[in-house]
């Protein structure tokens, strides 16, 4: 993760030029290109933490049995009572996070609700970038803001179909990412609008790359994922693959890296459009596609993505940290 | 899932068996063309230990990958030859002895991060820094890498974090109060990234010095500084204590596959 190489240098003890810090900056430059590669397989940053006082954890007493908290590639998969924020928040210091959500022809109506929820429940304690797409900016709502966020409105064209909308996302954060995000934000967080916030979403999800486990599929065969099986299509998973199916609506990283993603998917889905083929589910195919054969450095548990009422809540799900907000479908999609 | 922790509190994984595929792992680490150093001191009679130690090392240590070993000693002559597999290599490092063992024990920070400044940063991606007193018994792979990684203290996996052996004069610089600590790390395993090593090594060395001037020497040396450290710089990855085992202790169901483990010795011995 290039910032974490940057912060490095920046640190209080390499300020003076001697050989150290000279030598060191001529490391980080020079292993800049394989650390790129690579980083993504490391997920902590090292900055120093001041003194804290919290519990000891204990190696012989995980925190959780009842559910897997690390994938076999060591990603972790973040369940409430594996994290201690009071740690992760000192470790976090000083970063910004940027907040991507499209709200495009009736969907601005989620804004508020959305941008109000954030605010409680969103990074609390950081310093935050909304990044509200939308076609009409006028319709975007004004919230009261805490300290050290701010709401970016930018302006981009709608889509005939929903689907359409849905997946023109990936090139519009792509472009973006590019122009701006790199140098604005730390990490991006890309979200869908029709949601609210309900519990804490901290840092705890902050890594080079992380995906958001579905709430339909978290307990299923990866036969029973709806991964695009076509394999004319660019996002065809065959059905002996697959970790994990994870959701279009919750996933992101460093800049860097969402960057990557969302590049990657839209140019696979011209080139679908192009052999005149649709992935059944759109974007989200083609991010589960990605995401497969590049490895999420996290992995979010449905505690951050569920829907109330299409699914009865498990004992396993101790929060409900960002949920579906009810709509009409037919009402809202293609108006 | 094992009966381990495997996530620390700041999300770091603690490495034990059954909590990785070494397929997958391989898979993922194999193309980026990686070279893995390890450190190790063999000074005065702890010469005798480095032929076990690379012969284990070279049926266990990073198979597949391309290793270079980076042996510190007083005396070359003493370092016996051992055959390498392709794409291994050993250097030789001249060091001075010391007529103290504390002395040889403390200037280790510094060597490796004068090393990695001079030499190993050019060579190596990662780097591991390990006791030479002991050997490999099972794989240690891929599943070790990290941006900064440390090992549990076997002797000290399961007690209070009051009862770790941590210095406690609030003069050293390697002072842990009452209330602090996560895991007591142990001296003998550390590693991760080259350019995090040196941060973590030549910041041991100053808090070293530190202590040096102000005429005391913490109670672990190098262990208790590197303690204080992986305090305020949290590990990335943290390996059980598979990676770092005494043999004199009965291993207990938890513990899978031990690794790296001591080698039953007379310490009087050594050190006089």
């Amino acid at each position: 993760n290039v910032f974490s190489l940057i912060s490095t240098w920046q640190r209080e003890e390499s300020q003076s030029q001697d050989t150290h810090s000279v030598v060191l900056q001529r490391m980080q430059l020079e292993k800049k290109e394989s650390s790129e590669r690579d980083c993504h397989l490391d997920t902590c940053r090292i900055p120093e933490v001041p003194r804290l006082v919290y519990p000891k954890a204990q190696l012989l007493k995980p925190t959780r049995v009842d559910v897997l908290v690390m994938t076999p590639w060591f990603a972790p998969i973040i369940w409430d009572g594996t994290f201690d924020s009071a740690i992760l928040d000192a470790q976090f210091r000083n970063i910004t996070v940027g907040l991507t959500v499209f709200a495009i022809k009736k969907y601005v109506v989620f804004l508020k609700l959305f941008l109000e929820t954030a605010e409680k429940h969103f990074m609390v304690g950081h310093k935050v970038n909304y990044y509200v797409f939308t076609d009409q900016p006028a319709n975007v709502p004004q919230i009261p803001l805490q300290e050290g966020r701010q709401v970016v409105v930018l302006e981009v064209r709608n889509y005939k179909r929903w689907q359409d909308i849905s997946m023109h996302r990936m090139e519009m954060i792509s472009n973006f990412s590019q122009q701006r995000f790199l140098r604005e934000v730390h990490y991006l967080v890309c979200l869908d609008v029709d949601m609210k916030f309900s519990d804490h979403v901290g840092v705890e999800i902050l890594a080079p790359l992380f995906g958001t486990l579905h709430p339909g599929f978290y307990r299923g065969d990866r036969q029973s994922f709806t991964y695009e099986r076509r394999p004319l299509s660019q996002a065809y998973i065959p059905r002996d693959e697959g970790d994990f199916y994870y959701a279009g609506s919750f996933f992101g990283g460093s800049v860097p890296e969402v960057y990557r993603l969302t590049m990657a998917c839209h140019q696979a889905m011209m080139a679908d459009q192009a052999n005149g083929i649709e992935a059944v589910w759109h974007d989200e195919s083609h991010l589960n596609r990605y995401l497969l054969y590049h490895k999420p450095s996290k992995v979010l548990s449905p505690e951050y993505l569920w829907d109330e009422r299409m699914l009865r809540r498990p004992p396993l799900l101790r929060k409900l940290r960002y949920v579906a907000v009810p709509k009409n479908h037919a009402e809202i999609r293609n108006r | 899932p094992t009966e381990l922790l495997t996530l620390t509190p700041w999300l770091a994984p603690i490495v034990s068996e059954g909590t990785f595929d070494p397929e997958l792992l391989h898979r993922i680490y194999q193309p980026l063309n990686l070279t893995v150093g390890v450190t190790v001191f063999a000074v005065g009679k702890y010469t005798q230990f480095v032929q076990h130690f690379l012969e284990s090392a070279e049926q266990f240590f990073m198979q597949g990958f391309r290793v270079h070993y980076y042996v510190f000693t007083n005396d070359p002559t003493a370092i016996p030859r051992v055959r390498l597999g392709s794409g291994r290599l050993a250097s030789i490092i001249p060091i001075q002895g010391h007529s103290r063992w504390e002395e040889i024990s403390t200037r280790r920070m510094e060597t490796i991060s004068q090393h990695i400044v001079e030499r190993a940063h050019r060579e190596i991606d990662y780097l591991f820094c390990l006791d030479v007193d002991m050997v490999f018994r099972n794989p240690w792979g891929p599943e070790t890498l990290g941006d900064l990684v440390a090992a549990i203290h076997p002797g000290y996996f399961a007690v209070p974090r009051q009862q770790f052996p941590y210095e406690r004069r609030p003069l050293s610089t390697a002072f842990v109060a009452g209330g602090e600590g996560d895991f007591y790390y142990g001296g003998a395993v550390f590693g991760g990234r080259v350019a995090r090593v040196y941060d973590f090594t030549r910041g041991c060395h100053m808090g070293i010095l530190a202590d040096k001037a102000n005429g005391i020497m913490a109670a672990w040396q190098e262990e208790s500084h590197l303690n204080r450290r992986f305090i305020s710089h949290k590990p990335s990855k943290v390996l059980s204590p598979e990676y770092l085992w005494d043999d004199r202790k009965p291993q207990p169901p938890s513990l899978k596959l031990i690794r790296f483990s001591t080698l039953d010795k007379d310490t009087d011995w050594l050190r006089s």
